[in-house]
């Protein structure tokens, strides 16, 4: 029987920014949003030159060799749940396997996959980190090109099934930044995803598309600001900055 | 040296504005031991020291105490010390005072102790029903005498691998005190000791880039249970300790034979270990049978060390610059650390000097069986295109993955100690619990030390021990300097680019990509 393949941007066999501890992180190729703010829009397109073809036995090979060294593995992308059933066998086999067994796994995703997409992804998957890009829907669609009502969907089944591990909110000048928004997406979260941690994450132009180049860049006293806002209803213990 | 040259040099030093009291004192005593004789050896070995192809690293003419020496301070403070005119200690306050006595009793080579003990299990046991202000206060006063009283940065203090508040308390002083006095080890059992213990050491290395972290698994199978790790990275038996440390320069062993790798590894190699071991035995001689160190000691009157415990130090550096001069002889162009080949021929020629080494015997050396114990020498200021140890060079290192299995095959060969410094940059600060992961990793992979240096904070490791940069550029600014080891520091680095290892940016946020944002 031949293998699922997976398209890949690249993979990192140490990080320390995709989830908690050291871990093995899998960028997806292809996504189905169109940020504005995106760092690394080579991998929003799905047919693209740059990026190559595994199978899963192949990832788990590569993991097998540096799981001594990681708390977990990570699938980001472009999307990880576009490729949802490679990324539940290769979920799978890691469970499976012994020497990779006890890594947890997380998805770090935009939130765009419907419900039949979780369910096959949830019962592998330790946690899901989850993008809001914006709590109202015309401001997401101004920065995505597309409605949250999935992403609102997902944050709502995500954490019913308590796996919502992380939300991460993308917080860009002019868009998202208002007091008010950062306290009703705070208000929304307390009530929604209590307990949960909140990650705020301020822009940076670097890597962005021309398009965002001339947003600028908060200063640390806004982002002092920001997370305070979000902290109100959410709490400052749940609520980090970078 | 004749004595016209000796006076001048004597007026020199007492008259010298960079030294304080005390460093006049010790560099007096310096000169005076220079003017003695050398223990005997051969002509060969002599020219092997005068050259630079063996290296006693300045212990001096007239050997009169071990290098490195461990006392049992457990039984100290168990039985008290006539010698010190103290009774065994019954509350914290008594325990800690009969330590910092004791320290100023201990000689080393650097006239300071080198070994302060675990205080966490020496002083566990008093903290019971000590509050924790006055624990915190007491360790505060200990922690600071330290640093002021023993001002050498190869003090070393040792924790683990247990959870303890007395740990915990140190960590969170060392965190606040910011000094570079004491060198500190945390051991890590991977299975006994709690990651939030290592998480808390973690923090504490980024504050002020210490403790350094040793395979506590490792370290008992070829040590036994009571080991200490002493100076910068020595890692010997308690109750006893290290006579002396000779280095043989393996780039400069391949440099001079103008051989291929067979007859390298097969004459010339054994030849060199041979001339090493004679040097090293001459001192141990002198040292124990002419100075009589251990039959007038304190320490060994009252059973705090003992000579069946001792032994030497057979360490190498320069692998790197030797596998490369090897692997261009045969026409290759592969270097060590980051071609396959060329770091596996590293391996292969540390393990051959292990076998040669092990089948030296030397006097005096019981502590391990009459061999001395290979030990992976970290350098000196003065070594000039010779990279420290069996150290990746300096901007050649390769990614953080990389560079641990390339390393880690070398560190079962040193049982006491090996140093290969890691990189970071503070992405790690939001993510401690990742450098927790390497060590573990990095352990269970089989490496026995682990250190890591972090760009931001003041400290830098200089070959092992730790300088402040701030100090640094005083003693640039004014040719002054409170810690002796500051000025070791200063001509490390101005000579050797320590300043310059590569960052270990474990992600690259200019090249890898990020969650779309």
């Amino acid at each position: 029987m031949s293998q699922p393949r997976a398209l890949l941007a690249d993979v990192v066999p140490f990080s320390w920014v995709d989830g908690p501890g050291n871990r093995f992180a899998v960028f997806f190729q292809g996504c189905n949003l169109d940020c504005l703010a995106c760092h690394n829009p080579h991998t929003m397109p799905r047919l693209t030159g740059k990026a190559h073809e595994v199978t899963v036995d192949e990832l788990v090979a590569d993991v097998r060799r540096v799981a001594p060294f990681l708390s977990g593995v990570t699938v980001s992308g472009g999307e990880a749940t576009l490729q949802a059933p490679f990324v539940a066998a290769f979920f799978q086999a890691l469970h499976e396997d012994p020497a990779t067994a006890a890594l947890t796994r997380y998805v770090d995703s935009n939130g765009c996959a419907d419900a039949a997409t979780w369910d096959m992804l949830l019962p592998v998957t330790d946690g899901v980190m989850l993008d809001l890009k914006a709590l109202d829907r015309e401001t997401h669609l101004a920065l995505t090109h597309h409605s949250n009502a999935p992403v609102l969907m997902s944050l709502h089944h995500l954490a019913a099934a308590g796996k919502l591990a992380e939300v991460r909110l993308l917080i860009v000048p002019g868009f998202n930044d208002g007091e008010d928004v950062l306290r009703d997406t705070g208000d929304y979260l307390a009530e929604h995803a209590p307990g949960v941690p909140v990650r705020i994450i301020a822009f940076r132009p670097h890597g962005v598309r021309a398009a965002a180049r001339d947003i600028p860049e908060p200063t640390t006293e806004e982002r002092e600001h920001y997370a305070e806002w979000v902290a109100s209803a959410v709490g400052a213990e749940l609520v980090s900055i970078v | 040296m004749e004595t016209s040259e000796f006076r001048v040099r004597a007026r020199a030093l007492v008259d010298s504005p960079a030294l304080t009291y005390r460093q006049r004192v010790q560099a007096l005593a310096g000169l005076a031991e220079e003017a003695l004789d050398p223990p005997q050896v051969s002509e060969e070995c002599a020219a092997a020291l005068a050259s630079g192809l063996v290296n006693d690293l300045a212990e001096g003419n007239a050997p009169y105490r071990p290098r490195y020496l461990l006392p049992d301070y457990a039984t100290a403070l168990r039985h008290g010390s006539e010698f010190l005119g103290l009774k065994a200690p019954r509350d914290l306050y008594d325990a800690v005072a009969f330590l910092l006595s004791m320290y100023s009793q201990v000689p080393s080579i650097t006239g300071y102790p080198v070994y302060l003990g675990d205080v966490d299990r020496l002083l566990e046991p008093y903290a019971v029903g000590v509050d924790d202000e006055t624990l915190l206060k007491l360790m505060r006063l200990m922690w600071i005498t330290i640093d002021r009283s023993l001002p050498d940065a190869f003090t070393h203090a040792n924790l683990g691998p247990d959870d303890s508040r007395v740990g915990r308390t140190i960590l969170a002083l060392e965190r606040e005190l910011l000094q570079t006095v004491p060198n500190l080890t945390l051991r890590v059992d991977v299975e006994r000791t709690p990651d939030d213990l290592v998480i808390d050491a973690v923090r504490t290395v980024f504050a002020c880039g210490k403790p350094h972290f040793v395979n506590h698994a490792m370290m008992t199978a070829d040590l036994g249970d009571d080991y200490g790790v002493v100076s910068c990275y020595n890692s010997l038996k308690v109750g006893g300790g290290s006579h002396t440390l000779v280095r043989l320069n393996l780039a400069e062993s391949v440099r001079r034979s103008e051989v291929g790798l067979d007859d390298w590894l097969q004459t010339v190699l054994p030849h060199h270990v041979e001339l090493t071991a004679e040097l090293m035995s001459a001192r141990i001689t002198s040292l124990v049978d002419r100075a009589r160190f251990f039959d007038h000691s304190w320490l060994a009157e009252e059973g705090l060390v003992h000579l069946d415990r001792m032994s030497a130090m057979f360490g190498i550096f320069g692998l790197a610059e030797a596998v490369n001069e090897l692997v261009a002889r045969s026409g290759s162009v592969g270097r060590y650390g980051t071609d396959a080949a060329a770091t596996a021929l590293g391996w292969h020629i540390v393990e051959r000097i292990s076998e040669l080494v092990a089948a030296t015997p030397l006097p005096h050396c019981e502590g391990n069986g009459g061999h001395a114990f290979l030990h992976s020498q970290s350098g000196i200021d003065s070594d000039l295109g010779v990279t420290a140890g069996t150290r990746i060079p300096i901007g050649e290192e390769p990614p953080l993955l990389e560079h641990l299995l390339a390393v880690a095959p070398n560190h079962r060969f040193f049982a006491s100690g090996v140093s290969d410094i890691v990189h970071f940059d503070e992405t790690a600060q939001r993510n401690p619990r990742a450098v927790v992961d390497v060590i573990r990793g990095a352990m269970s992979s089989g490496m026995r030390d682990v250190t890591f240096n972090l760009d931001s904070n003041d400290f830098i490791r200089i070959t092992g021990y730790l300088v402040r940069k701030s100090d640094l550029a005083k003693l640039a600014a004014t040719g002054a300097a409170r810690h002796g080891s500051d000025v070791l520091a200063a001509g490390s680095v101005a000579n050797s680019r320590v300043t310059d290892r590569v960052v270990k940016r474990v992600i690259s946020s200019e090249s890898t990509p990020r969650p779309a944002g």
